[in-house]
């Protein structure tokens, strides 16, 4: 850095210090987290962040937290859960953090649990998947939109039935997420009688799905759900397009992330069409709330200077939410004391950007938002085409339905 | 019946795309003796600038990866020199410090291509990807068959350059007797540097391979250097036909598990055919 540049930097600094001196007499207020920043969860991680991060510069903005700035302390995990407990130790014993937030994603966060249980801290969970079932820890609340764990797999199935589905094939990568999902469609499958023909696991770094899509499109399936992580998603996508699925197939899709980003969407193009999947948010009238078009108007311009997903439905407005929740509590609290602040947000319904937010005791969503929604009349290379509401039509739930399945799958691509 | 055919027609595909991406390691690793971890990260590097060029001017990826081949050539003289510099000429523990030299190039490289791309995942587009032949019911992906086609190429060439002129023949005996051939008034750091750039420039197409079977992104290396480490072990250290059939067998051995088996269990086949083939045969299939 030039002299000159360091100067005037520090100056301006000095300045806006004097102009809110309230805030610089206090220390600031840490919030942990570590963030995937590299791997093959940094695209959803970047744009997570970039969500807090406004959250964050808006509330500093408004002058902080019961009078303190809010920073963030952020390390990569590179997508790994052998990096996590590491982090999470040293962002509590050695940076002394004042709150956690969980990292995205089931696998980075998974093995964070235990530790965060035993020491009896608050957990802001980002879009893991049922982390908590087996821990039990009573201070953890997930901002995903799953709700009950079998909720996500049973609208799928409800789908597939109504469209004539009976039985089930089901493919799914070979970690913490996926397999959670995949443990929640056996039980519902078996539950409502639904065989399941096809039950297979691929390993992370599968190169080439050709031959698990040949091996499953002889299985003919009626109904074929699919748990799987960015890099498989978009080769699964293309192996199917090639190889075909066959015609007995009614709905595909269900548990594919991936498919939520702005790359990975342009990249598949057409490919896109007729797959059946989840999702978080959506461009509909239905899903603005107070603050939302605000938060994508800040969203959308930093997204290009940081080089994070242009779209940022996904994730990035659910960080800012968790930022919100954390505000209110805090705020209604007075205090930093974690266990009140547990206590306020699960006794609490909470407004928040994605719309109102109660948990239930496992500190997962009361009720589920999760959506399912069609791909339709998606062409090639064009981003911008995902701006506008139509092209992932909405199928679940009810209230926010935009229109009915095409089935069968292959007749929905075209 | 028709799932097993189908199983290794995809694995012969697969196998000679692994050959493709493991054949210049086989030239670095193999005949030069350089412990070049950065191998996958140069391959993944080979694909960005594939992607740049079919994004920015619409260029079909192979002619892309052909076109980046001077510049990757180059790329792989210099490191090799900077490597033989500051390693390979001060003595016995070039071995370990080497391995570190290369990792750390290649999460320079991995950084580098965050920086410039971002994390997300990037692919390219021509005629040949989404779409398949049919043969009645069976259909095979038309970007595997180029694949296919480009690697058997470039594995076929690069075998006939090395047996067959007379740089080739050099590189070849400076990996038998470097010594000798220096006494015969040859510099064989010289060689050794061109059989360097030679491995890395065929990166290039390769590259281009890689991005046209599937999607990148920036830490994607990592998945494939126990892949391509196996395939030249397996093959025997310098054996570009052996890397080819290695390679062949590990693509048919995997799309037979992933069809027929069971998914989950084709991650251990490369390693339990490795450990088999040095069980068995010390040297590997058509070793030195």
């Amino acid at each position: 850095m030039k002299r000159r540049t360091f100067l005037g930097g520090a100056m301006a600094v000095a300045v806006v210090g004097h102009g809110s001196s309230a805030l610089a007499q206090q220390p600031p207020i840490k919030i942990g987290m570590s963030m995937p920043q590299t791997g093959g969860l940094a695209g959803g991680g970047k744009a997570s962040l970039l969500g807090i991060e406004i959250w964050r510069d808006d509330v500093n903005a408004k002058g902080g937290l019961l009078g303190r700035k809010i920073e963030l302390v952020v390390y990569d995990d590179k997508s790994s859960a052998s990096e996590t407990p590491a982090i999470y130790a040293k962002l509590v014993d050695v940076d002394k953090v004042d709150l956690l937030f969980a990292p995205y994603a089931t696998v980075p966060t998974a093995p964070i649990m235990p530790f965060v249980k035993q020491r009896g801290l608050l957990l802001m969970g980002n879009f893991s998947f049922q982390v908590n079932s087996k821990v039990g820890h009573d201070m953890w609340f997930n901002n995903a939109p799953w709700g009950p764990a079998d909720s996500w797999a049973a609208s799928f199935l409800d789908l597939a039935q109504k469209a004539g589905g009976k039985n089930m094939a089901l493919l799914t990568a070979d970690q913490e997420f996926a397999q959670n999902l995949a443990l929640t469609a056996r039980d519902v499958a078996k539950k409502r009688n639904i065989p399941i023909v096809f039950d297979q696991t691929y390993p992370p770094n599968t190169v080439e799905f050709s031959s698990i899509i040949r091996a499953l499109k002889a299985a003919k399936p009626d109904i074929v759900y699919v748990a799987s992580y960015p890099p498989d998603s978009a080769g699964i996508l293309r192996a199917v397009n090639e190889i075909g699925i066959g015609d007995s197939v009614k709905i595909f899709g269900g548990g594919m992330v991936g498919l939520q980003f702005a790359a990975v969407m342009s990249n598949l193009g057409s490919l896109l069409n007729g797959v059946v999947n989840y999702n978080t948010w959506l461009p509909e009238k239905s899903m603005y709330f107070d603050g939302t078009k605000e938060f994508f108007d800040k969203y959308t311009k930093r997204a290009v200077e940081a080089k994070v997903d242009p779209l940022g439905y996904y994730l990035a407005p659910f960080g800012y939410a968790m930022g919100q929740m954390i505000e209110a509590a805090v705020g209604a609290t007075k205090s930093l004391d974690q266990k009140g602040i547990a206590k306020y947000l699960r006794e609490n319904e909470h407004k928040t950007i994605v719309g109102p937010i109660a948990f239930s005791a496992d500190g997962e969503r009361k009720e589920t938002a999760t959506l399912q929604a069609q791909f339709r009349g998606v062409k090639d290379k064009d981003i911008e085409q995902f701006r506008t509401s139509g092209k992932q039509v909405i199928l679940f739930p009810d209230k926010l339905k935009a229109g009915e399945l095409i089935s069968p799958f292959e007749a929905a691509r075209n | 019946m028709d799932l097993l055919l189908g199983a290794v027609v995809l694995g012969v595909l697969l196998g000679c795309f692994y050959a493709a991406v493991s054949v210049g390691l086989s030239v670095a690793f193999g005949l030069l003796d350089v412990p070049h971890v950065a191998h996958p990260a140069f391959l993944v590097l080979a694909s960005y600038g594939v992607f740049q060029l079919n994004e920015s001017y619409d260029i079909d990826p192979l002619l892309a990866g052909l076109a980046i081949t001077p510049l990757f050539f180059l790329f792989g003289l210099l490191a090799y020199r900077v490597y033989y510099e500051t390693f390979e000429r001060r003595g016995s523990d070039a071995g370990v410090r080497g391995i570190a030299f290369f990792f750390g190039i290649a999460f320079i490289i991995e950084v580098l291509i965050i920086l410039q791309f971002g994390v997300d995942q990037r692919s390219v587009s021509a005629t040949y990807i989404g779409k398949s032949w049919r043969f009645g019911e069976f259909r095979i992906p038309i970007r595997q068959l180029v694949a296919f086609a480009v690697a058997l190429a470039l594995t076929v060439l690069l075998a006939m350059y090395l047996s067959k002129t007379f740089m080739g023949r050099a590189i070849r005996a400076v990996a038998q007797d470097e010594e000798a051939l220096r006494l015969m008034g040859a510099n064989p750091v010289r060689i050794k540097q061109f059989a360097f750039g030679i491995a890395t420039a065929v990166l290039g197409i390769a590259g281009a391979l890689l991005i046209i079977v599937a999607p990148v992104e920036p830490t994607l290396d990592r998945a494939y250097i126990g892949r391509t480490f196996c395939v030249v072990v397996m093959a025997g250290l310098g054996s570009i036909s052996g890397t080819l059939i290695a390679a062949i067998i590990l693509g048919v051995a995997e799309s037979i598990v992933l069809t027929l088996f069971g998914a989950s269990w084709a991650p251990a086949i490369s390693f339990a055919m490795l450990l088999g083939v040095l069980a068995v045969r010390p040297q590997g299939l058509l070793g030195r």
